[in-house]
């Protein structure tokens, strides 16, 4: 049996972050606590927060199970991971810029060229333009484990589209309504500043040809997507319109948007659809939910598309592998934060490893992402692990494997009352003219007894994300 | 304001006093039914409102009779019939949710707990649910949404929108309701004035919560001229005819203002005002009345093209 790094008791002592939090805990009674998480629910409901999981069917109003008890960072353990985490999104990016550009990183041998040429994620269509300020991903969600009380792994980055920071913003509403005396006995950073601070970073990368203030759109699927209201939460807190692609055209230079007043001009978008679905014209000739005739826009310099259309090869799991030699490279710093090592099934060696380690290892798809089709070895039983063993042997590139990581634990509130249950991390850094980012996160929870598995597509959970003033 | 987001905000409103006149209908309904049935006409009466909503048929063909449990299920439980309030309640809270940005807190909040609460009373059984408490259920939850609206939502266009959406339903639904009265309800022109007739009134106001309005108003033996002159001149009934033309007449010239653009909208708005404003009882029964309202239903379809045409297509130039 691993030993998990329990984030709040550590060897019989309450940690400090977390002092404040064992009284309140302690004094709060049972039927109280059922009081509270009735309400949140209700809170959540009333809000109109829910989360439809694709291809399960069933209510499509479900809500993402809250857990009140929250997780708490120091001032110091924060700055420390900003750090890492400022010093990674500007290392993505600048990989990014590169590998659209003259490829100088492959040229000097530190990535393999197929891995990013030949990358579904590499989009040739963009290669030799330079985005406004040579920023491709402006919102840069990396998802990060911790094992022990300095030990954080990064877990994959996600460049194109990260969801979830309206979680990150609800949570913390709901527990300042419900528990306004924490927020008075805890010095905890706000974290509200967020929509604000995206409008601006998206301003920031508006076309250099746009003459005045820019008009900057969000770009939805439509209203029956899964993070439709993670959609129209921002567009409201940013203050800018929601867009689906059927307001959207092209005229002349520019993009325009449908108005009761007429057309009017569009000059950033935040797009929250892949690029495949982006422009017809351009990549699926049968999407319904983009802009014919957007990618023509896009070179010409028109109009900026956050993030970046090709933004995908940067967070692809193969490609994860070498984000610290990217740190190195571009930077000419050291990593602040580890990747997970990480096997590769693509090569001869470490395939071979794998296959003899299935049932210590976690195994993933190259391109998967959710949670879906992964193996868990020490979790699962022998058939599951002969069909990933098949899977690998048949198409080993498509596979990546990791050490099980002894993922920290957060005390949650569960039916028998709290108890620890696994959490990572996933803050939202936003990269513009400036790079930032708000002292928090989503911190997802595997309410399930022992589960590994975050996702909130697999019975994760969400808490609030506390990050202490020094 | 994005062309998608006027239609949607417009067919909100549309939508929330549909689900009113179907309760309303369900109140009369429910009083029809508890009479007894022998007597000519009262089953025709109740047809009669079903036409006025368009969905006398639909009726008939799943149901049969006009009993109570069969009415309730028409015209609040069932989601085949699109104006039924279940119905109507889910797609005003669809309309709402895809423009989350254009409503205040207060607002959505109204429409999704309308929303909320409709699913729980969908859970419960039928047994435990009096009619008078879902036909005062859902006229209370369409107060709540139109009086968030009223104090919480900026006037700006949206607020135009929302206001043209509710008044160009409510106009259609009083013409409707006041032709089917005249056009199909009497067996023949000899009952106008007849203790059938004066009933038929009596029910057609109370279809529209005017009952007591209107003997404050007129006082007195109800008349079919008094009861055209309130529901189509009498700009102080809330849901009569020129008060609903003015309010749309309103809300198209802040439009017009706000864009500094005049469309065929308002044209079409203020000839209507026109035509009602210089018409008097005389000139309609002359007219006739069912000639009269066939012809303002049919402005009023066209007024609501031109709104389209002009504001929520997006083809706007």
């Amino acid at each position: 049996m691993t030993a998990y790094f329990n984030e709040m008791v550590n060897q019989g002592t309450v940690r400090l972050p977390y002092a404040q939090l064992q009284n309140w805990v302690d004094q709060m009674p049972a039927d109280l606590r059922n009081l509270k998480q009735a309400e949140a629910e209700a809170l959540f409901r009333r809000i109109g927060i829910t989360f439809a999981v694709y291809g399960e069917g069933g209510d499509p109003d479900r809500l993402i199970p809250f857990d009140m008890f929250p997780r708490v960072f120091s001032g110091q353990e924060w700055s420390r991971l900003e750090r890492g985490i400022k010093q990674r999104a500007r290392a993505l990016n600048a990989f990014l810029a590169d590998v659209y550009d003259r490829g100088e990183i492959v040229r000097a041998g530190r990535i393999p060229a197929k891995l990013v040429y030949l990358n579904e994620a590499y989009e040739k269509a963009v290669a030799g333009i330079r985005p406004p300020k040579g920023v491709y991903s402006h919102i840069v969600g990396i998802d990060l484990v911790r094992t022990g009380p300095d030990d954080f792994f990064v877990l994959e980055d996600n460049c194109r589209t990260p969801s979830g920071v309206s979680y990150m913003l609800e949570n913390r509403e709901i527990m300042m309504r419900m528990f306004p005396d924490l927020f008075v006995e805890n010095r905890i950073q706000p974290v509200e500043a967020y929509p604000e601070l995206l409008r601006r970073t998206l301003a920031s990368v508006a076309p250099l040809r746009c003459p005045d203030e820019p008009n900057v759109v969000i770009l939805t699927p439509g209203h029956f997507n899964s993070a439709y209201y993670e959609h129209s939460f921002l567009a409201d807190m940013m203050g800018v319109e929601l867009v689906e692609g059927q307001d959207l055209f092209v005229e002349g230079d520019y993009v325009w948007m449908r108005t009761t007043e007429g057309p009017r001009r569009v000059d950033v978008i935040y797009r929250r659809l892949d690029d495949a679905f982006l422009d017809p014209l351009c990549f699926r000739p049968d999407s319904m939910l983009g802009v014919p005739g957007l990618m023509d826009v896009y070179r010409s310099g028109g109009v900026s598309i956050c993030s970046a259309p090709g933004a995908g090869v940067a967070d692809d799991k193969a490609v994860y592998t070498f984000v610290p030699e990217m740190v190195r490279f571009y930077l000419g710093e050291e990593p602040i934060l580890q990747n997970v090592p990480t096997w590769q099934c693509a090569k001869d060696d470490e395939c071979k490893y794998v296959l003899e380690n299935l049932g210590d290892l976690v195994i993933k798809e190259v391109h998967g992402s959710g949670g879906y089709g992964m193996l868990v070895g020490p979790k699962s039983t022998k058939e599951q692990i002969e069909v990933f063993r098949h899977k690998i042997i048949e198409d080993p590139d498509n596979y990546i494997a990791q050490p099980t990581l002894a993922l920290s634990t957060v005390p949650s509130f569960v039916e028998e009352g709290v108890a620890p249950r696994h959490v990572d991390l996933r803050p939202y850094c936003l990269v513009g003219e400036r790079i930032e980012l708000v002292p928090g996160g989503l911190t997802r929870v595997a309410l399930r007894e022992g589960s590994l598995v975050v996702n909130s597509s697999q019975g994760g959970g969400v808490k609030d994300t506390w990050v202490l003033a020094e | 304001m994005l062309s998608r987001t006027a239609d949607n905000l417009f067919w909100l409103a549309r939508y929330m006093e549909r689900a009113e006149t179907a309760a309303r209908l369900l109140e009369v309904g429910a009083r029809i039914a508890m009479l007894p049935n022998s007597e000519q006409g009262y089953r025709n009466e109740w047809e009669a409102l079903l036409h006025a909503g368009g969905t006398a048929d639909a009726f008939k063909a799943k149901y049969g009779d006009p009993v109570q449990r069969n009415i309730e299920s028409h015209l609040f439980f069932d989601h085949e019939n699109p104006s039924s309030v279940a119905s109507c309640i889910v797609a005003a809270r669809e309309n709402g949710r895809i423009v989350r940005t254009a409503l205040t807190t207060q607002v959505w909040d109204a429409l999704n707990t309308a929303f909320q609460e409709l699913r729980q009373i969908e859970r419960e059984a039928r047994s435990e649910q009096s009619l008078s408490r879902l036909t005062e259920w859902t006229r209370r939850h369409c107060a709540q949404v139109r009086g968030a609206i009223e104090t919480t939502l900026l006037r700006n266009d949206g607020w135009d929108f929302l206001n043209i959406g509710y008044y160009l339903e409510r106009a259609d639904s009083t013409a409707r309701l006041l032709d089917v009265k005249y056009y199909v309800l009497l067996p023949s022109v000899g009952f106008i004035g007849s203790g059938l007739d004066n009933y038929q009134w009596r029910t057609l106001l109370r279809a529209m919560s005017l009952n007591r309005a209107f003997h404050w108003a007129y006082g007195g033996e109800v008349t079919a001229a008094k009861i055209a002159h309130f529901l189509i001149l009498n700009p102080q009934t809330p849901r009569g005819l020129i008060t609903c033309v003015e309010e749309l007449n309103k809300h198209l010239d802040r439009l017009a203002r706000a864009y500094r653009r005049s469309t065929p909208a308002q044209t079409a708005a203020r000839n209507m005002l026109a035509r009602i404003s210089e018409t008097n009882t005389e000139i309609i029964f002359d007219e006739g009345l069912h000639e009269f309202l066939t012809r303002f239903i049919g402005e009023a379809g066209d007024l609501a093209l031109k709104v389209h045409e002009s504001y929520l297509s997006g083809d706007t130039r």
